[in-house]
């Protein structure tokens, strides 16, 4: 934000005389925005964890290959997205466009790639494994509405912010936003990346076969 | 100010430095690493998820403190978000849990 804005909001009698977490309102509406989409996403989790827990025939069909060899890749390029998109909020806010467009893209080819991995895991476990959100192979039936409820929704969390990274790039690269914007959609970026972090232990590493 | 420009180094405002943010993924691919090992090491499944929602806690809250840079964030902010989130994910925990416990041993014997 800048000095004549800062100045403009401190004067406005809705201002109540300041700034008190000194950050812009698109940053305060995005951590808003995060704090209640993580309760979204902790009332999913605490009640897969308690039909996990609760469940005696819970399966286990998670091989190495592919699924936890696949979902731990998957890890490592949502961590890399996070950090070429904190090297791209560092670069916005220096001013060097060009390179924080560039990482901006980097952010979403990580993106569109992890969403790419996983939907071939999605298209191995449907169609070769016969698992839907209603029935399995395995054993009990809340294993499929649980994974696809979970990683679905993450996964449109992620597809959504590839699009909104698009957005921001095309609008900053043409001097449209500013850095704040930049960072405002890192913000989410992060958010989701940190989502995955508990996704990835609770639905795959508690399945994984054991043998 | 260009329109691009944004006076951070003005600011004051210490947003952490390439070194940082790297050593911060690297561990963050540690504890992964960590979680993925523990996954084959046979252990009880409520001692599992224990460790492994404490752990990722400790991921969380490192990419919140670092990569969502919550630390160089004035304390008023973290304090505005973080308890209140905190408070309610525990409320879910507190009411969830014991009820569901109890509504499950209402089922009849099978």
């Amino acid at each position: 934000m800048s000095d004549t804005e800062l100045e403009g909001i401190v004067e406005s009698p809705w201002s109540g005389g300041a700034s008190p977490f000194a950050v812009n309102s698109k940053k305060l509406g995005m951590w808003l925005f995060i704090v209640s989409d993580s309760l979204t996403f902790s009332a999913l989790l605490i009640s897969y964890a308690y039909v996990r827990l609760e469940t005696p025939d819970w399966p286990r069909p998670f091989e190495i290959w592919p699924a936890i060899a696949k979902s731990s890749f998957m890890t490592l390029v949502l961590l890399s997205s996070s950090l070429t998109m904190v090297f791209g909020v560092s670069a916005a806010h220096k001013g060097e466009v060009k390179k924080a467009v560039r990482y901006l893209l980097a952010t979403m080819a990580f993106g569109l790639a992890f969403v790419l991995i996983h939907a071939t895991e999605w298209y191995t476990l449907i169609v070769e494994e016969h698992v839907t959100p209603w029935s399995n192979p395995w054993g009990t039936p809340l294993f499929g509405g649980t994974f696809f409820g979970l990683t679905g929704l993450h996964m449109l969390h992620v597809t959504i912010g590839v699009a909104y990274l698009g957005v921001i790039a095309w609008g900053y690269n043409k001097g449209k936003w500013t850095a704040d914007h930049v960072e405002v959609s890192g913000l989410y970026w992060h958010f989701v990346d940190l989502v995955w972090m508990f996704i990835f232990p609770m639905v795959y590493l508690l399945s994984v076969n054991p043998k | 100010m260009s329109a691009h420009g944004h006076a951070d180094v003005a600011d004051g405002h210490d947003v952490g430095s390439t070194k940082l943010f790297v050593w911060v993924w690297v561990w963050l691919l540690l504890l992964t690493a960590l979680e993925v090992f523990l996954a084959y090491e046979r252990l009880e499944v409520h001692l599992m998820i224990t460790i492994l929602v404490g752990l990722s806690l400790i991921k969380s809250a490192l990419i919140m403190s670092y990569f969502m840079h919550l630390r160089f964030e004035r304390l008023g902010l973290v304090l505005l978000l973080i308890p209140a989130m905190v408070f309610c994910i525990c409320v879910m925990l507190v009411v969830f849990f014991p009820d569901s416990i109890r509504l499950m041993n209402l089922r009849p014997p099978q």
